[in-house]
């Protein structure tokens, strides 16, 4: 049997527990712990602690497991193990909080520094009004016109598999431009 | 137990917290990553700073105050060459040139410059020795360093906030669309400014300009705000596929998984 991974990185509350969610074929095996902090606290109830899990079957010899990062920085020093021989990842972004951009962009940065594999940036909640346009997204995120930067709803299996898609697409053209 | 250990965890504004609260005589010694210093304290108080091979001679101090030109200081290196510093001030304060205040008051500003320094370094072993005591040729000040630590420990705060949004000094730095044209540049930027490529690392730059990591992070957050440049990859870095990605060898094969993927994904 054959594995690979992709990693769905982000902020707190950027959606990439219900992401997996939305495509794995099992219960996301998740480590969610209840919120210590009032002001998190408010924001959701519980939030991953170590990772989530997802899996999609592709056939009887491959498998593709899905690793959810936890979000609070205080646990970043599972980033770098969940990032470890990872085809590429995933960085989720709350399109309604910008507050969070900041971070995301440095959780980007971070894994970006981990592994030099290909990475897309999914926009989720955009399907919510208070949702910023993909555009002034890329500006706030400093991402240059080639990254990807996909609208996403976490909830909405189809646009989960284009974010996917598209990821697995980069993945593809990088292997074909290297030598 | 000796007071030793490493600067990732235990950060230089601590230790000096410690080393006052303790009323601590003895020298402080930090191996950084290019450099060492020697603090030297007596009952708490900073008496004496001495960081790397810098020239901290009281005649060197002077001329960087401005409190002698340049002539006066090469006269004084040549007639005073074996002096020593306390020598040198009671020269200098008999001669009627500069009072003792004046001598303190600029090697105080030196040392607290020094300090300052230190604080920049994040990486690095320390020890503390006892016995060391500072040198006895050197005019020793008494200096209280509360207000120092306060300054350091904000500077450790923009720090935390630079290494978030610089956190690896390991990408490389390449201009925007935005042409470099009516931006007005402050030599250190125009310094960081001339080694933009994406064949450089920040922390190539940095060692090239001898800047020290918060410096770099300093600069080249600015130009990141300005637009003026972006984070890249190292360009000529391997893109380097790590053997646990793919289960097999073959780039054919691998491809094949990857199409495989993208057909099982497409009928989810």
């Amino acid at each position: 049997m054959q594995t690979v991974k992709m990693v769905v990185t982000g902020p707190f509350n950027a959606g990439k527990t219900q992401f997996i969610q939305s495509v794995s074929e099992i219960d996301v095996v998740a480590t969610e712990r209840k919120i210590s902090s009032d002001e998190e606290r408010s924001v959701k109830p519980a939030t991953t602690v170590a990772m989530d899990f997802g899996r999609i079957t592709v056939d009887g010899d491959l498998i593709l497991y899905l690793f959810g990062t936890p979000g609070q920085k205080r646990f970043d020093f599972m980033w770098e193990i969940l990032s470890e021989g990872m085809l590429g990842f995933i960085v989720m972004v709350d399109s309604t909080r910008p507050e969070t951009f900041r971070e995301a962009r440095s959780i980007l940065e971070t894994f970006r520094a981990y592994a030099p594999t290909p990475f897309v940036v999914a926009a989720n909640k955009q399907d919510i009004e208070d949702a910023w346009e993909l555009e002034d997204m890329r500006h706030a995120l400093r991402l240059d016109q080639e990254t990807k930067l996909l609208p996403c709803v976490a909830t909405n299996r189809d646009t989960v598999k284009t974010v996917l898609l598209e990821l697995l697409y980069c993945i593809l053209k990088d292997m074909e431009s290297a030598k | 137990m000796a007071l030793h250990g490493n600067l990732r965890d235990f950060t230089i504004t601590q230790l000096l917290n410690l080393i006052i609260l303790a009323s601590k005589t003895g020298t402080l010694i930090v191996d950084g990553i290019s450099e060492q210093a020697y603090i030297s304290f007596r009952e708490g108080k900073l008496a004496y700073v001495r960081i790397g091979k810098e020239d901290g001679s009281l005649a060197a101090v002077l001329h960087k105050a401005n409190k002698i030109n340049v002539n006066q200081y090469r006269a004084i290196a040549d007639r005073a060459g074996q002096m020593t510093d306390k020598e040198l001030g009671l020269l200098l304060v008999n001669a009627g040139y500069m009072t003792r205040e004046d001598i303190l008051l600029n090697l105080q500003g030196y040392f607290t410059e020094m300090v300052r320094r230190l604080f920049t370094w994040v990486e690095g072993i320390f020890r503390f020795e006892n016995e060391m005591l500072p040198p006895g040729d050197k005019i020793n000040i008494r200096l209280d360093l509360e207000n120092i630590i306060i300054e350091g420990s904000r500077q450790l705060r923009e720090l935390d906030q630079l290494q978030d949004e610089i956190p690896s000094l390991d990408m490389a730095l390449k201009f925007t669309e935005r042409p470099l044209t009516h931006v007005n540049l402050s030599v250190e930027e125009w310094k960081v400014v001339k080694f933009v490529d994406p064949k450089n690392t920040m922390r190539q730059i940095a060692g090239t300009n001898k800047l020290t990591e918060i410096e770099i992070r300093r600069i080249v957050y600015g130009l990141l705000q300005a637009g003026l440049v972006e984070l890249v990859r190292p360009a000529g870095a391997p893109v380097q596929q790590n053997p646990k990605m793919f289960p097999m060898q073959g780039k054919e094969e691998r491809k094949s998984l990857i199409n495989k993927l993208i057909g099982r994904i497409r009928t989810i």
